[in-house]
């Protein structure tokens, strides 16, 4: 028999600390697929954030250089623009790129710089407990909203990736999720792409990716998938939010 | 038998995932648990109490659902 799935080789032995269901490991061997069939390895650098895949060097077997909570793109723009023959991506949460960094973010989008974002959305402060972030829905349970988000006191969940459509130097923008594996294979597909708008030089990409945390939202893991497909879609929906890959050029000129 | 899979069951957590995604839903949780103290799943034969192993085509639509990498899967 013929081995058709195996681990990538850009993921390293270690087991993930990620709590069981967690979108976060789908999403770094989605990363190490695509980095390893790009033949981007030897140059990527990967920029972590600080939530629950600070520890992403861990399994990655990239590159990395960690930044201050939310300026994951102002690193990146930093190596980037000193390493112009590198690779460079940033992987931040919500609270990281929705909170922290949103300027850092709006800004470097707004640049275009030639990195690489990738956004997971799972509508949570994840590592320090399930507090509300700012992507968290309307009537959410957190541990920081306790009977549910009210907009007329926490305000309404953050469109983040609509934002960065607007900034003129981002190229693509695309919301996927990976709560089934018809979505998986869809990021799949929408991270090459992005990946390949810095290969070609075309400017600022980023991929929001929906992503399950059934231990904050206090919900087994076949339910938090269903959740995302119930509730986060409604307010996320999953669409190509900006493409300018076949104009971009002519954009830049 | 046209596939197979191998659950790596020190790597499982248990989370159920592939379990849902498996079209011929034969992928149980075994009823002994690994170091970590999850119940992992399994689809070997002699765990797998309900579903037939057989049944497996190697469509590999557990291992893209496994959150922990813990899946290969064969085809012939």
């Amino acid at each position: 028999m013929k081995q058709v799935f195996k681990k990538p080789r850009l993921i390293k032995p270690n087991t993930f600390h990620y709590c069981p269901g967690c979108g976060h490991s789908i999403i770094h061997r989605l990363i190490a697929e695509i980095l390893e069939e790009l033949d981007l390895a030897e140059i990527a650098i990967c920029v972590p954030p600080a939530g629950c895949a600070v520890l992403a060097y861990n399994y990655l077997d990239i590159d990395m250089g960690e930044a201050a909570h939310g300026r994951a793109a102002a690193v990146a723009t930093g190596l980037k623009r000193a390493l112009p023959d590198k690779f460079v991506i940033t992987y931040q949460g919500d609270g990281d790129i929705a909170a922290i960094g949103t300027a850092e973010s709006i800004h470097a989008a707004n640049r275009g710089e030639q990195v690489s974002t990738i956004f997971v959305n799972n509508a949570v402060y994840g590592m320090t407990g399930g507090q509300m972030a700012p992507t968290t829905l309307l009537g959410q349970n957190t541990t920081t909203t306790p009977g549910g988000r009210v907009a007329s006191i926490h305000g309404n969940p953050l469109d983040l990736s609509e934002m960065m459509a607007i900034a003129k130097g981002s190229v693509y923008i695309e919301r996927t999720a990976v709560n089934n594996a018809k979505n998986i294979i869809k990021t799949k597909k929408a991270i090459t792409k992005a990946f390949k708008v810095q290969i070609d030089g075309l400017g600022f990409s980023m991929v929001e990716i929906l992503s399950p945390c059934p231990t904050n939202w206090k919900m087994s893991p076949i339910d938090a998938c269903k959740w995302v497909d119930e509730y986060m879609t409604k307010i996320f929906p999953l669409k190509v939010i900006k493409d300018l890959t076949d104009t971009g050029k002519k954009d830049a000129d | 038998m046209k596939g197979s899979i191998k659950i790596d069951r020190e790597q499982c957590k248990g989370c159920g995932l592939c379990t849902a995604a498996c079209p011929k839903k034969i992928i149980v949780f075994s009823d002994k648990l690994n170091k970590k103290g999850y119940y992992p799943a399994s689809c070997d034969g002699q765990e797998a109490k309900e579903g037939n192993t057989a049944e497996c085509t190697g469509c590999a639509l557990c291992a893209i659902v496994c959150p922990d990498i813990a899946i290969e899967v064969y085809r012939e």
